[in-house]
């Protein structure tokens, strides 16, 4: 009985899956070129993954609408102005460099030249090194010092 | 031993400084949050609405079959330039906050605004019982059912509305529910414009 169920189960595993098969384009390279595309494209809905990973209904028709495009031949970058036409900035995951995004983009530059700034003011206040030679009233201390446990 | 050397070089001002910074920073930090908290409870900041990438732009050319038995006509692209301002209705049956937003929408039909519908992803007779139970807003209605023509409109959730002046030109989007103070706020401004 409990082998049946196992077995039932098995079968059970590719309905359960995320990708429909269906879904997918024929030509490998083609579903290649959709997936790369695809990761560029924010599901709307869930906000945070792209449209190939998410589950949403609208992901979804996205996905294929991407994949018959690609189908019909239709570059890359044809594909993305499509749905930034009608989705508008939000739905490439990349944003675009524009007024707007200039100080989302210069961030990375601006914090790498701030912790340079900062670096190179706190090497500035560094104390003077301690000299390194010990004073003659300095090593007899230490000789004394070292000397007591031995007494 | 070492730090106990004084830097004779650190003013006080500096020493100051270092420590009403993080002091600043948080206070900044809490300033925005609270603003936008004060925004979420007046609706003036929404996390979720995003821009839609048509506003100033003409309405997307579709066609769209009419809902059998509703007794409307269905919708077409060409429909909605009549000179005048008109809006479009994005629902569906299966869809909650469209229950929210459907006494508004009558309430405007019966003042004389035209609304058309959109029937979004919605068996047909499922959409007919939800307009006998709530009511026809609709001058029009067409159904999308496998939700394409939504896509040229930048849909992406329903219910969604579209004001569209009399040169079908999509001059506002609600993304969600047109409830009274967005009605009242800033839709009725606009009609009242003549968008």
């Amino acid at each position: 009985m409990i082998r049946w169920l196992l077995l039932a189960l098995l079968w059970c595993g590719p309905a359960l899956a995320v990708g429909d098969p269906a879904d997918q384009l024929p030509d490998p390279a083609q579903e290649q070129r959709a997936r790369v595309i695809g990761r560029e494209l924010r599901c709307m809905v869930c906000q945070n993954q792209s449209i190939e990973d998410s589950d949403a209904d609208l992901a979804r028709d996205l996905r294929r609408i991407v994949r018959e495009q690609v189908a019909q031949g239709k570059p890359d970058d044809a594909v993305l102005r499509f749905l930034h036409e009608r989705y508008g900035d939000f739905v490439l995951l990349k944003p675009p460099l524009k007024p707007e995004t200039v100080l989302l983009w210069a961030t990375p530059a601006l914090a790498l030249l701030g912790g340079l700034l900062l670096i190179r003011g706190l090497r500035r206040h560094r104390p003077p090194p301690l000299p390194d030679a010990l004073t003659p009233a300095e090593r007899d201390r230490l000789a004394q010092l070292a000397g007591r446990p031995q007494e | 031993m070492s730090e106990a050397v004084p830097s004779p070089t650190r003013s006080p001002w500096r020493r100051r400084g270092l420590l009403l910074a993080p002091v600043a920073v948080a206070g900044l930090a809490g300033a925005g949050f609270y603003a936008m908290l004060r925004g979420l409870g007046t609706g003036r900041y929404d996390p979720r609405g995003v821009p839609s990438a048509l506003i100033g732009k003409p309405a997307p050319d579709f066609t769209l079959p009419p809902l059998e038995g509703a007794d409307r006509p269905g919708l077409a692209a060409a429909d909605l330039k009549t000179g005048r301002p008109v809006l479009v209705n994005f629902f569906a049956s299966w869809c909650v906050p469209c229950v929210i937003e459907h006494p508004q929408l009558m309430r405007m039909a019966r003042e004389g605004v035209p609304i058309f519908g959109i029937a979004y992803k919605d068996k047909p007779e499922d959409s007919l019982r939800f307009l006998k139970q709530h009511g026809t807003p609709y001058a029009r209605l067409g159904t999308d059912q496998p939700g394409r023509v939504a896509i040229d409109w930048g849909l992406y959730g329903v219910p969604e509305t579209y004001l569209i002046d009399g040169a079908g030109i999509i001059r506002w989007r609600m993304a969600g529910p047109v409830t009274e103070e967005i009605l009242a706020d800033q839709l009725t401004p606009l009609l009242r414009r003549g968008a």
